[in-house]
């Protein structure tokens, strides 16, 4: 029987991911659309107006049935998620706010352009209003990703025991923090290998099909060119991100891993399957690995030797690591909350004197660094809770993975075969092309699914876990809200897939958004 | 004469829309039918019925609020 955190955590996860569903092909086609328009602009010639304006009419599909899907994510935010809403404080609201407008001035206004200007503006405006969607759309990023890197890492933030609130103390520290600046990179190149992967698809289906060979052959060039550059920019913020989880979350990086005892020279598991839960407590981790001699140790701290922690090291401690034990984190967590409720009776209670020196406390940087930053820690006492989903994130890290570094070949495949221009006679690939469609959003659905359940319990690192963060209200009612958002999504991406393949079988007809 | 131009602007602006908007192609209005209806679902039955934000609506201010969640991250 799911209890409230679970529906909860269910239905949040159920709405993000359908709201990834549409989000990475509108922030990478926007890019593809917008070199393709650039050619015909420099050239002159009117089949790249065509290839452009059938490429934005998918693109149109796909942004209009997502947008405002990711709205409801706020709503949870202020139905399920109180706790977390107010605890996060105005973290949320900067970022948030200005993806808002800008996303509402920007977009709607130059998308507008793309789709009703053809005829309207000058071709250089045009082709601007293009260029400034791409951006547009892959600002509005930012911000959400801004965020969501505070949760992973919260930096420039002050806890205020008065008002229960993070208060913001550098804007900067926020946007400028290193983890969200490679999420926004891995992000967004994410984004576009998966839409080169679609055009390419959709492409190798039309000259399969002898359509629209021209159209086909020129967007096959280009997207190849484009994903390769972007897989091989997704492979180097890729690695960015597991340095940073290394040091950031390192119980994360140790369950995408499988690593339960940690070792110097680590070595990275390339293809694995890992036991039952039993067996793996018991220290029988794999029933099969392949693995790769110390290059996790490489990958995460650029030392072949150096150590990696595992599982165990975080739940039962490792001095000679310098690694506190979970144990003497809910300790120090319990401390924390203890503080705070003193605060809280002190404060109910007006004894001023009181309520100041335990401010003074909260204040000092000793207390912050040593008791206040495992906070989080003192709402449960069992030590299995701060062990994240063991398969789940393996799983996840390591379909994205292989996945990922199959991309880079499959453009390099296409590059090739377009460079020799044999692409028609390469029926095998024509024929693959359209399957690694679902893929790319397998592999991009992974990578959030082990950013987010990697770093469970925690809904924001090591201060806020889930079960302190959820609203406390009715199960039942987040049941019903979990079902009918299931339905009202599963029919959006039916209502998606459908009007995109019939606009893909009728091809480049009508033009934009107008006849 | 400044108001005769900004009116002219805003009325070239409504034009560009309103006529955008009236050629729309049969995926274009398929489009903006589905964008609608979501729009509708999300906003007028989702958040005003079941997503209502919990703070809002039980606590008359930030203060209470804040003692609220004081209170859960505090209790045993």
């Amino acid at each position: 029987m799911l209890d409230l955190i679970d529906w909860s955590r269910a239905q949040f996860a159920l709405t993000a991911m359908y709201h990834w569903l549409f989000v990475p092909l509108t922030l990478g086609i926007t890019w593809i659309i917008a070199m393709m328009e650039t050619i015909y602009v420099k050239s002159g010639d009117p089949e790249w107006k065509k290839i452009t304006q059938f490429w934005m009419k998918l693109f149109g599909i796909n942004f209009a049935i997502g947008v405002a899907t990711g709205i409801i994510m706020e709503f949870e935010f202020g139905t399920n998620w109180s706790n977390y809403s107010w605890f996060v404080g105005d973290i949320f609201g900067a970022p948030l706010a200005i993806e808002g407008i800008m996303a509402f001035f920007l977009e709607s206004t130059f998308i507008a352009i793309m789709f009703f200007g053809w005829n309207k503006v000058s071709k250089k405006f045009h082709l601007a209003s293009s260029w400034l969607v791409a951006i547009g759309a892959n600002l509005s990023a930012l911000w959400i990703l801004v965020a969501n890197a505070w949760m992973q890492n919260p930096v420039g933030t002050e806890f205020n025991p008065e008002t229960a609130r993070n208060e913001m103390v550098s804007f900067w520290e926020v946007l400028f923090s290193p983890v969200a600046i490679n999420k926004f990179l891995h992000t967004i190149t994410s984004g576009m290998v998966l839409a080169s992967i679609f055009v390419i698809g959709i492409s190798s289906w039309f000259l399969l099909k002898k359509k629209e060979i021209l159209l086909s052959l020129r967007s096959i060039k280009v997207s190849a060119i484009f994903g390769l550059v972007a897989s091989l920019l997704l492979v180097l913020t890729g690695d960015g991100s597991a340095k940073q989880v290394a040091r950031i979350q390192p119980m994360k990086l140790a369950a995408m891993e499988g690593l339960y005892d940690g070792k110097e020279g680590a070595g990275l598991v390339g293809i694995g399957f890992l036991n039952s839960k039993e067996k793996r407590d018991g220290g029988e981790v794999f029933a099969f690995k392949f693995e790769m001699p110390k290059v996790l140790s490489w990958m995460a701290f650029g030392d072949a030797g150096h150590f990696v922690a595992g599982i165990n090291d975080f739940s039962k401690g490792n001095p000679d690591r310098g690694i506190l034990s979970t144990g003497e984190k809910i300790e120090r967590g319990k401390v924390a909350r203890q503080l705070l409720t003193d605060y809280k009776n002190a404060s109910a209670s007006g004894n001023l004197a009181k309520t100041d020196s335990i401010r003074r406390i909260f204040d000092e940087p000793a207390f912050r660094d040593n008791y206040f930053r495992y906070f989080g820690y003192g709402f449960d006492d069992d030590l299995n809770y701060y062990i994240p989903n063991v398969p789940l994130t393996f799983y996840s890290f390591h379909i994205m993975v292989i996945l990922g570094f199959g991309f880079v070949l499959f453009f390099a495949f296409f590059l090739l075969f377009s460079f020799k221009e044999t692409l028609p006679e390469r029926r095998f690939w024509l024929k693959l092309a359209p399957w690694i469609i679902p893929l790319a959003y397998v592999a991009s659905e992974s990578g959030w699914i082990v950013a987010e359940l990697g770093r469970q319990p925690w809904t924001i690192q090591d201060l806020l876990p889930t079960v302190a963060a959820v609203t406390r209200i009715d199960a039942t009612s987040v049941m019903v809200t979990f079902i009918l958002f299931a339905v009202t999504f599963t029919i959006l991406a039916i209502a998606e897939i459908s009007i995109m393949l019939k606009a893909i079988k009728k091809g480049p007809v009508n033009h934009g958004g107008t006849k | 004469m400044g108001r005769r131009i900004d009116k002219t602007w805003i009325g070239r602006v409504f034009g560009f829309y309103a006529e955008g908007f009236r050629n729309l192609s049969s995926w274009g209005r398929a489009v903006w039918i589905v964008l609608l209806i979501k729009l509708f679902i999300i906003f007028a039955i989702i958040r005003l019925i079941f997503m209502p934000d919990y703070l809002n609506k039980n606590y008359e201010n930030d203060r209470e609020r804040g003692r609220h969640v004081l209170e859960n991250l505090t209790e045993n």
